[in-house]
Parts: C-alpha cells; sequence; structure tokens
C-alpha cells in the first residue's frame, strides 16, 4: 500500500525530531553535574537548542498527521515503540568522553542534515533547517573542541575517548539508517536525496579524529539497528518513564 | 600614608558614596568579609541549581522544560560572574570550590531543602529568587565596584525567574484541586525557608557591622525580609495561596505584615549541616568535580602542550 506524502513526511519528522527530544534529554541529565561550571553551562545551552529544534518538529509532525496533536501530546503520549529516535541518543549519559564522542558524532551529521534540510520544499520544515543548521554549527565546534583536547590531552582522557567513540560506533549505521520513507520524499522532491550525507560525515569525522590523535573504530564492528522502526535498546522506555510522569499522570491537567 | 590615615581616606570616599575597585586600598578586614561573601553567593548560585536540576528531566511540559533549563542555565552564569569577581580579590576559583566541598564554606541555606513536587518549581522560582532579588537589587548599589557590576547583570535575569515561578503556581491554581493541592503544599515548605534567606535577625548578624560600615550593606536583614513579605503576601492571596503563617495579620498603621516566630533554631542547624538536603548537595557537587578531574587535567594538558608548539613554530 503506497503510503501519502503527508503520512511519509509524518514519520520522517518524528525520526528528526525524537532525535533531538531525546538527546536533549540526556543532555539535560548534565545540568549541575558537569565536570567544570562552564561546561554545565554549554551542555544545558545545547539542550535547549535541542528541545528547541524537537518543538519545532514534532508540532510541524503532529499538522502532518492531522490528528490534532501537538508537540507536548506527541513527546508525553507516546510509548517507546512509537518513538523514531535513533538508538544512539537514548543510550545513557555515560561519563564526560561518552557524552562528547556521542555528540561529535551525532551533531556532525546533524549540522549536514539540516544543511540539506534546508532546501526541503516544505517551507516550514526549510525554516526550521535554516535555524537548526545554524545551532548545530556550534554544536559541531563545541564538540569537535572537546575531541581535540581529550584526544591529545592527557594519556587517561586520550584512552577514555577512544574507548567512547569504540563504543558509540556501533549505533553509526542506525544513526544513518533509510529507507522507502525517505526516498520516496526525495522522489517527490520534498527533501533533498540525503545518499551523500554519510560520506561526507566520514570524512569530515576521519579528519578530526586523526588531528586528536586518535584512531577510527573498527570498520568491521557489528552494527546495532532499529531505532527508525521502533525497536529500541531498554533505555529509552526509563527515559520516557521520567520525561513523561506528570501528563501520564494527570492527563487534565494544563501546566 | 599609615594604615590608619588611608583608613580614614578610605571611610571618606565611603561616605561620599563612591565605588572602590579591587586593585584600590581596603582594609583587609573588609577584604576579608568580601571574598566571604561573595563566594558564599557564588556557591549558592551553583548549589542552587541542584533542586531545580532535579526535575528538568521532569517538566510537565516542552516549553516548560525549556524555561526551566535556561533558568538554571542562568544560575550557573550567575556563579560564574560572581566567582570572578572574587578572583578580583586575590583569590582562586578552584580554592573557594575545595573550601565548599570541604564543609569550610557556607551557601543559602534555602538550597538544602528537597523539592519534592513540580509545583517547588514555582515556589522556587517566585520566593527563592524574588527574596534574591529584593537582596540583590540592594548589592547593586553597592560599594564595591566588580559585586555591585555582577547584581546589576544578574537582576534582570532574576526578574525573569521569578515571573516564570509565580506562572507556575498560578497556573496550577488555576487548575484541577489535586494541582492546587501541589500547589499549596510547595509554599507550606517553602515558605518559611524563604524568610530565613535573609539571614538571622539583625542582632545575630554578626558580620553585618563592618558590610553596612564600608556600603556593601545598606539595608538590615530584617528590613529587607520586612520588604519582601510585603510584596509576597498579596501575591500569595491573588492566586488563592495560603500562607502557613497563623499569626499573620496586616497592620494598618504601619502598612507592614506582621509574621508569627520564625523558627531560628531551624535555620542554624540548617546552616551548621543538618538540613534535610546538605549531605546530598555537597555530595553531588563534590561528585561532579570529583569525576570532571580528568577532564580538567586533559584541558590544561592540551593548551599547555598547544601553547609550546605555536611558540616553538613562531
Ligand atoms: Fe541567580
Ligand atoms: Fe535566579
Amino acid at each position: 500500500m503506497a503510503t501519502s506524502n503527508n503520512a511519509a513526511l509524518f514519520d520522517f519528522l518524528l525520526r528528526l525530531g525524537d532525535d533531538q527530544l531525546v538527546l536533549g534529554q540526556r543532555l539535560a541529565e548534565w545540568c549541575g553535574h558537569g565536570p567544570i561550571l562552564e561546561e554545565d553551562i554549554a551542555l544545558a545551552n545545547i539542550s535547549l537548542d535541542l528541545f528547541g529544534h524537537a518543538q519545532a518538529v514534532l508540532n510541524l509532525a503532529g499538522e502532518m498527521e492531522g490528528q490534532g496533536r501537538d508537540a507536548d501530546k506527541l513527546a508525553y503520549f507516546r510509548e517507546a515503540i512509537e518513538f523514531k529516535n535513533c538508538l544512539l541518543v537514548e543510550q545513557p549519559r555515560g561519563d564526560f568522553a561518552y557524552t562528547i564522542a556521542r555528540q561529535i558524532v551525532f551533531s556532525l551529521r546533524a549540522y549536514l542534515l539540516w544543511d540539506e534540510l534546508t532546501k526541503s520544499s516544505n517551507e516550514t520544515l526549510a525554516g526550521i533547517a535554516g535555524k537548526a543548521k545554524k545551532e548545530s554549527r556550534y554544536h559541531v565546534t563545541h564538540a569537535s573542541e572537546w575531541v581535540l583536547r581529550l584526544g591529545d590531552g592527557t594519556a587517561d582522557s586520550h584512552a577514555r575517548l577512544q574507548n567512547a567513540l569504540d563504543e558509540v560506533w556501533r549505533f553509526t549505521k542506525d544513526l544513518f539508517a533509510t529507507d522507502a520513507i525517505e526516498q520516496q520524499l526525495a522522489d517527490q522532491k520534498i527533501i533533498p536525496n540525503l545518499g551523500g550525507l554519510y560520506g561526507k560525515w566520514l570524512t569530515m569525522l576521519q579528519e578530526l579524529i586523526t588531528k586528536a590523535t586518535l584512531r577510527m573504530p573498527d570498520p568491521g564492528m557489528f552494527m546495532q539497528l532499529g531505532g527508525r522502526t521502533g525497536k529500541h535498546t531498554e533505555h529509552l522506555g526509563h527515559m520516557l518513564s521520567e520525561l513523561q510522569i506528570l501528563p501520564r499522570s494527570y492527563p487534565d491537567a494544563r501546566w | 600614608m599609615d594604615d590608619a590615615a588611608k583608613l580614614k581616606e578610605f571611610d571618606d570616599r565611603i561616605a561620599r558614596g563612591e565605588i572602590f575597585e579591587p586593585k584600590d586600598w581596603m582594609p583587609e578586614r573588609l577584604r576579608k568579609q568580601l571574598i566571604r561573601m561573595m563566594s558564599q553567593h557564588a556557591h549558592s548560585e551553583v548549589v542552587g541549581m541542584l533542586p531545580e536540576g532535579n526535575w528538568i528531566t521532569r517538566a510537565p511540559s516542552l516549553r516548560r522544560k525549556m524555561i526551566l533549563l535556561a533558568k538554571v542555565q542562568d544560575e550557573g552564569g550567575h556563579g560564574l560572574y560572581i566567582y570572578s569577581g572574587v578572583e578580583s580579590l586575590g583569590v582562586r576559583r578552584e580554592d573557594l570550590i575545595d573550601e565548599l566541598h570541604a564543609g569550610k564554606a557556607k551557601y543559602s541555606s534555602i538550597f538544602n531543602y528537597p523539592s519534592l513536587l513540580w509545583s517547588d518549581m514555582g515556589a522556587i522560582g517566585w520566593l527563592v529568587d524574588g527574596a534574591a532579588i529584593v537582596n540583590q537589587t540592594t548589592l547593586a548599589k553597592c560599594s564595591f565596584g566588580p559585586y555591585a557590576r555582577a547584581m546589576i547583570r544578574i537582576c534582570k535575569e532574576e526578574n525573569f525567574h521569578k515571573k516564570q515561578g509565580y506562572e507556575i503556581l498560578s497556573t496550577m491554581m488555576a487548575g484541577t484541586p489535586a494541582q492546587r493541592a501541589m500547589a499549596q503544599d510547595s509554599i507550606n515548605r517553602w515558605w518559611w525557608p524563604s524568610l530565613m534567606m535573609f539571614g538571622p535577625t539583625d542582632k545575630d548578624s554578626p558580620n553585618s557591622i563592618d558590610l553596612m560600615r564600608w556600603g556593601i550593606k545598606r539595608k538590615s536583614n530584617d528590613d529587607l525580609r520586612q520588604r519582601f513579605i510585603d510584596m509576597t503576601v498579596p501575591q500569595a492571596h491573588a492566586i488563592g495561596l495560603t500562607i502557613p503563617d497563623p499569626a499573620l495579620k496586616f497592620n494598618k498603621e504601619t502598612g507592614h505584615w506582621e509574621i508569627g516566630p520564625i523558627n531560628w533554631e531551624e535555620f542554624f542547624n540548617v546552616i551548621n549541616g543538618n538540613g534535610p538536603c546538605n549531605k546530598e548537595r555537597i555530595a553531588a557537587r563534590k561528585h561532579a568535580h570529583d569525576e570532571g578531574k580528568w577532564v580538567r587535567e586533559a584541558a590544561v594538558a592540551y593548551a599547555q602542550k598547544h601553547s609550546s608548539l605555536e611558540r616553538r613554530a613562531a
């Protein structure tokens, strides 16, 4: 059965918005607990940007769905299996090295993706992408600086970041996973063809990792997939039980 | 010029309402008191991130979540400005933080109470930031330049903090019975600690005399507390909240709200480390700091390596 363009776009926007929401939530966990006060502030700032993107994208998703759901309804009243975020963003925050490894892997792709999406024929989406692109450029800068500092800092920080990169790597294929829905949207010229993202991402990441005196993780590593189709790790459910507690407990309340 | 003459000149400057800067001569006693007061203030901003940080992941809407996150982030920024203000007096942030973690430095007693309900985010914003505004507006006119300038910058943000807190409570008070009950419970728990934020009554406030003499404190603890009470009581009534004080009454002659006795025994207990969350707050800060040690070391090592590389290249 063919999927309507609106339904396809709805699904695509959930992937995009859920990524931002779930990573925003993970980064917010650092607030008050960072390694240095400046980093509490920087990570909270990035988290705020991500929540802003999530809200805009999920509101648009709700419009595409046409069932009267807005960003809050989508964020607070879906089960884990209905979330379309990639597996990478739902992993626990780990130590600062893990957070930075995830940030560079995620933000670099986000930046390239937003850049493409500024060309979307959906004007609202193109507008969101224009703003998000600028913000995610800062996220890339922030993560890159830490990759260099930790990679080329002490022996300990080098080992920790290398280990974290190796850890997150198994989720990178899921981050780029694509399917008929994206193809349909590209064929209908609603979004550009995203096939070139992975190559650009890999080249940029390789350059940074080398500069930071680190090595690329084993390309033959087994890759976990499933986020885009709702097959998540167990971590997501716990995160959602925290995120959703109030609206789920008091469904009639306004806040 | 001998110290007595310098002191005379300094007293005269203060009397003329002049602002003094870190490089200026100041009485050693005042320098110590300023370091103590400003570092307590900076620590309060940072420890104060914890009770509100506790609810960011559970905020009930994306809008509320973003407002709260922005607010807590601001508090971190306040901590930074004030730490750099204290550093201008010749101390290092790291040493001040070590004193906090060793239990030698104090911070505002209010942050040793737990945040148990979402409505506590309302109570903290409205009462705690509200009390902070009353304090900080007078500090913005204090005689020490770096402190006064930090306060001017901070007060602008505090107004937004207070407003968002009051908005949380007024929305809840206009909501379901369960929401109203939560909002009232928050006021029951946060009202008295927020009055204690202004510090002991004037006769029990040993450091106040010097700080008043040299224009750092410009109003007494009791005066500031009264200003806060007079401002806050009508705001509570406006949204249907009850102030948890059976003795509260309005004195028509003075135009002030009069309150029942403050439990100073509780205050001194909390100040001396025995509040409900003192141990947890310090443990959380210390944990973050200890876990972050390798990160800070890496940043230093990287900066050293690269500045020497650049020197060699030059
Ligand atoms: Fe503050
Ligand atoms: Fe504040």
